[in-house]
């Protein structure tokens, strides 16, 4: 299972990683993983204004449904329209097929809270135990 | 035993020994004895005490097919009544193969086709009732039915709001009032509202006006039936504008027959088409089952309910079909599914597919154009009588509505007696049509028949030409 | 398989449409320019169909073979074992067909005037009693078209009757209750709270307790749960649950464990649904009509939808009287069809007859089990009911999971069982053999079951590439999600 040394982590398994104004979000290696083929993502609606933890989207296998959860506050500034005719690249590449790119409404502490890449992996461990 | 049961004494003596227990009463150690249920058996036979279960039986087989056939013979059907009553039930012609096809039990004791391997034949069966749904509707995806066409309306409302996230639908009073009635109980549970628009009954030019005058903002579907209650066709394309121009869906519930002579609702506009699938080789049956169909356009399609089939290939590359689609389902996003339904009414539509195939592409509009002009027929001479006045000048398919000089009960009771099942009473439904009487005229009814009840009708209430309505 | 579109032939026809006995074109008159409406000229012409109509051009024979050939490549009932867990697949007596197809019920119209369908209503009636006697509740109505349709139609009733005093809107779901739970929970406006199962698989007391307050409105419990355990509790439960002020419903999917055994009103149940097509023999039509009733305690008769079906007098009739009725789920009086089904499978088996059903219908499940439980993993080592849910986590380790094994199973010439449910169990197969199945069959089963863990371990490609006697296998269900084709074009 991948996990990304420059990125930030959710225990739901959703990456954020900033770039520029802006942070850009996804699923992780792991949530792939556990959806398996992926058919369908439901994109957020560009401009919708999120808290951390409300829905932004959902990853839809063929015999599973799984909603994607905000990692901070912020605005949609621009969503992955891609993945709409091709939801197959959140198995083939989870990192770099970013479901949204969101302006936070506090850039200073946009990513605060979430796990790096050395505590998700070990959260993941945890989790592989169950 | 009850002859459904296979295992003799020795049979369950020998489970008994393998589970490693000495009697069947303590299959149910793990019930508490509060729980239990003390109730002593009454093998008395063919006496129906209410203590005991108030269950009548056990019975041969014998009698319980007398007793069950004695039931039967206290109704009277549409075979010993001539029936133009409609109001959403018809009673048309379904060739015997429907039912022998139907009555394949590998279709009909099967399970909803979960195992795509040995479930082929229904699977495809739907496949192909989809395609034939979705060309006689103009819809561009269709699902493998809902219940009835009440419920398959409230479906299609709560869809709407989910897609437009709005929460008011519109409703003009001649969609058939069973299917508001039941509009309003989902709305009601649903957290949406219903608004009625009237009138219920209007000119041509009324019709138009009343898409277009009443529709808010803010609505998430205009919702009207064609044809309506009353038998008229409904401007489906004036419809379509006026509900879109305010970004709201229309939904249309229409009889399906009527489609095969008249433009299909999804072509005109239509967002959404549901409707009551009987008329397609189902019997009355006192109401059930039967089944609701629903088609959409193509980007409603994750917010549908229900099981939809679709086209795909085996790991060896044969096509094949399967239950698809599946994530907006009960089973995989419980409380977030798109609606709450597991059985639907797949025998029903098979029905319907196996009829709208025997039918085929020139019959079915030859049955439509038979019910039209019988319809015509029945109209003309029941106006011939003098008794009866038109409502409005709105053209209609097989069903037409009448204002009555004679009192509708009163009507249909002298009918009954002469062996003929009347129209809908509209005062049943609507306070201010007591005396509207809404005919259905199907083409199994013959011109003589026809000719009979018109007969009937001036034998006993005498033919009035130029008579004065009271309501004149 | 060809479809049907693929084998017309422009032409071609079955049914021979009679000609017009009333003035008026006849259709035939203009085919031969099909493009033309049969009613031009008759309607105005912007309602008239102007699209093609795609429907197949077939002859009666063409019809019977496909339908047919169709037919021959679904498994029923009639075929052979069908232990789908949480689906009583029983046997679907053939008297029950010929009763439900008799002129005098299918040739009638719902709106007809009460004097000429006596039959009907006494029909229904009488399968109400019945119902109420089997479950110990007070009233029924019939009028839910399915299970879940039962659900949302009780919940409903629930949601009314707390709305008269103190408006509630939360329900209790156990982690192992069916979709349909949930799903009906919201549809009729409720927010689920999820309740964890213990670790024997019910319900915790204390588990319960801790969330009771007062906007739950009520607990929706199966029982025998899906895993087939009877919760021993239900007593203490259902008093928690009122004590509160809450209201419990039985979700009736499982009752044919508990047919003369035991009453869910006895239990303390306020609201049920039953699942004609389950307990009470009515087949499920490739996934439906099914029939959902819904049995009531007294003091929730006011909120049961209208009409009501009463007896005065003689005579049997039609009541709209209900002042808190929660309205209409559906047009008329529900899949009536069905009802005359059920109503012919009580009486044929009487109260004594439907007990032996359950009865046996636990010990055919308490002998798979038992024969079954030393190969496959048991997760909660209790006495089951009518079903019972195996887990296959050891196969893992040769790449095998529960749906090679159902899968395999078809190879054997059986339905496979429920696979993945209840949730709650990893690798689950759920197991309902019902009681019309006869003990060489279950042995024939057991057999299969054990070669199958067998080859898990020996041959594992056997079953990851199984089944291997039907004429597709393993469709791709991610490309048929992914680039949906849901209509012949």
């Amino acid at each position: 299972m991948e996990v990304k040394k420059n990125l930030r982590y959710t225990k739901d398994h959703e990456w954020a990683r900033p770039e520029g104004d802006r942070i850009f979000t996804g699923i992780t290696d792991y949530a792939q993983h556990a959806l398996g083929d992926i058919v369908f993502v439901e994109l957020p609606e560009k401009g919708s204004a999120l808290s951390k933890g409300d829905v932004l989207g959902t990853v839809e296998s063929s015999k599973a449904a799984s909603d994607i959860f905000s990692p901070l506050c912020g605005k949609v500034a621009e969503v992955n329209t891609e993945l709409e005719d091709k939801p197959e690249l959140v198995n083939e590449a989870p990192y770099d097929a970013w479901i949204a790119a969101m302006i936070p409404d506090d850039p200073a502490e946009a990513v605060t809270g979430l796990m790096d890449a050395d505590e998700y992996e070990k959260y993941i461990k945890t989790l592989e135990h169950d | 035993m009850s002859g459904y049961i296979s295992n003799t004494g020795a049979d369950t003596q020998e489970m008994l020994d393998s589970i490693g227990i000495k009697s069947t009463e303590q299959l149910f150690d793990e019930i508490p004895e509060e729980v239990r249920y003390c109730g002593i058996p009454d093998n008395s036979g063919q006496t129906e005490k209410t203590e005991l279960g108030g269950i009548p039986g056990p019975m041969a087989d014998m009698q319980t097919e007398s007793y069950i056939k004695n039931l039967a013979a206290r109704n009277k059907s549409a075979e010993k009544l001539i029936c133009f009553l409609g109001a959403g039930i018809y009673d048309h012609y379904i060739p015997p193969v429907v039912r022998h096809m139907i009555s394949r039990q590998e279709f009909y004791t099967s399970y909803t086709p979960y195992q795509p391997e040995i479930s082929q034949g229904m699977l495809q069966a739907i496949f192909e009732y989809q395609s034939m749904m979705c060309s006689l509707t103009g819809g561009e995806v269709c699902n493998a039915s809902l219940y009835d066409g009440a419920s398959a309306l409230a479906e299609a409302a709560s869809m709407a709001c989910r897609a437009t996230g709005r929460n008011e639908v519109a409703v003009l009073c001649s969609v058939n009032p069973e299917y508001r009635k039941v509009l309003k109980t989902y709305a009601h549970s649903g957290g949406w509202t219903v608004k009625e628009l009237l009138p219920a009954i209007c000119s041509e030019n009324d019709a138009i006006k009343r898409y277009e005058a009443q529709i808010d903002h803010g609505i998430a579907a205009l919702i009207i039936q064609s044809p309506d209650f009353f038998g008229y066709i409904e401007d489906i394309k004036a419809a379509a504008e006026a509900a879109h121009s305010s970004g709201a869906l229309l939904i249309v519930t229409a009889d399906p027959l009527s489609l095969a002579v008249l433009e299909a609702p999804g072509v005109l506009g239509a967002d959404i088409i549901t409707g009551e699938g009987q008329a397609l080789g189902n019997p009355m049956s006192f109401g059930g089952p039967h089944f609701g169909f629903m088609t959409a356009s193509e980007k409603l399609l994750r917010k549908m309910p229900g099981r939809i089939v679709g086209q795909t290939k085996d790991k060896n590359g044969k096509r094949c079909f399967v239950l698809t689609m599946q994530a907006r389902e009960q089973h995989i996003r419980r409380e977030k599914a798109t609606s709450n339904i597991c059985s639907n009414q797949a025998l029903n539509a098979l029905a319907a597919a196996v009829y709208m195939t025997a039918a085929g592409k020139s019959g079915l509009p030859e049955t439509a154009q038979l019910c039209y002009h019988k319809a015509v027929y029945a109209y003309n001479k029941l106006l011939e009588t003098g008794l009866f006045k038109p409502l409005t000048d709105r053209p209609f398919f097989k069903e037409f509505a009448l204002e009555s000089s004679i009192e509708i009960q009163k009507l249909n009771a002298v009918l009954l007696e002469n062996g003929i099942l009347g129209g809908c009473d509209a005062g049943r439904y609507y306070m201010e049509h007591k005396n509207v009487w809404i005919l259905a005229v199907t083409e199994k009814r013959t011109r003589e028949e026809i000719n009979y009840l018109a007969g009937i009708i001036s034998d006993n209430f005498g033919n009035k030409s130029g008579v004065v309505f009271p309501w004149n | 398989m060809e479809l049907i579109f693929e084998i017309s032939k422009k032409g071609r026809r079955a049914l021979e449409i009679p000609k017009p006995d009333v003035p008026g074109r006849s259709y035939r008159d203009n085919t031969e320019d099909a493009t033309v409406n049969p009613l031009s000229g008759s309607i105005p012409s912007k309602y008239l169909r102007n699209t093609g109509l795609m429907l197949p051009e077939v002859s009666e024979p063409d019809l019977v073979r496909h339908y047919t050939a169709l037919s021959d490549s679904n498994h029923g009932v009639d075929s052979g074992f069908y232990p789908l867990g949480s689906c009583t697949m029983k046997y679907n007596p053939k008297i029950n067909e010929d009763m439900a197809a008799l002129e005098g019920f299918t040739g009638v119209h719902p709106l007809q005037p009460e004097e000429t369908v006596q039959g009907c209503l006494e029909l229904m009636y009488k399968l109400e009693k019945s119902l109420s006697a089997i479950t110990g509740m007070s009233r029924f109505t019939l009028q839910p078209a399915a299970g879940a349709h039962g659900e949302m139609t009780g919940l409903m009733i629930i949601k009314a009757y707390h709305d008269k005093t103190h408006p509630r809107r939360k329900i209790i779901v156990p982690d192992s209750a069916h979709g349909t739970n949930p799903a009906s929970a919201a549809a009729a406006g409720f927010e689920t709270v999820e309740l964890k199962s213990s670790e024997d698989g019910g319900i915790d007391p204390d588990a319960l307790r801790a969330l009771m307050d007062e906007n739950i409105a009520g607990l929706m419990l199966t029982n025998p749960n899906t895993l087939g355990l009877f919760e021993k509790n239900i007593r203490e439960i259902a008093d928690i649950v009122h004590d509160a002020g809450g209201l419990l419903y039985y979700d009736g999917a499982n009752a044919n464990a508990i047919m003369g055994i035991s009453r869910p009103g006895d239990m303390g149940f306020d609201v049920l649904h039953l699942n004609l097509h389950k307990t009470f023999s009515t087949p499920h039509g490739g996934g439906g009509p099914g029939s959902g009733p819904v049995g009531v305690a007294a003091r929730l008769e006011p909120f049961l939808p209208v009409p009501a079906v009463k007896y005065e007098n003689g005579r049997y009739s039609f009541d709209y009287d209900l002042p808190d009725s929660i309205g209409k789920v559906r047009s008329f009086y529900g899949n009536y069809g069905v009802a005359v089904k059920a109503y012919t499978y009580i009486i044929r088996l009487g109260f004594e007859g439907l007990k032996q059903a359950s009865v046996n219908a636990v010990l055919n499940a308490r002998y798979l089990m038992q024969k079954l439980a030393g190969v496959y993993e048991l997760p909660y080592k209790r006495s089951c009911m009518h079903e019972f849910v195996l887990s296959c986590t050891f196969m893992k380790k040769y790449g095998v999971s529960a749906m090679d094994v159902a899968k395999r199973l078809i190879d054997f010439g059986f339905h496979p069982p429920t696979v993945y449910f209840p949730l709650i169990v990893k690798e689950a197969l759920m197991i309902e053999p019902t009681e019309t199945e006869s003990k060489e069959t279950l042995d024939r089963f057991i057999n299969a079951m054990l070669t199958i863990a067998e080859e898990a371990e020996k041959d594992p490609e056997l079953l990851k590439n199984a089944p291997h006697t039907t004429p597709v296998t393993r469709p791709d269900d991610v490309a048929a999600a992914r680039k949906p084709v849901l209509r012949y074009i």
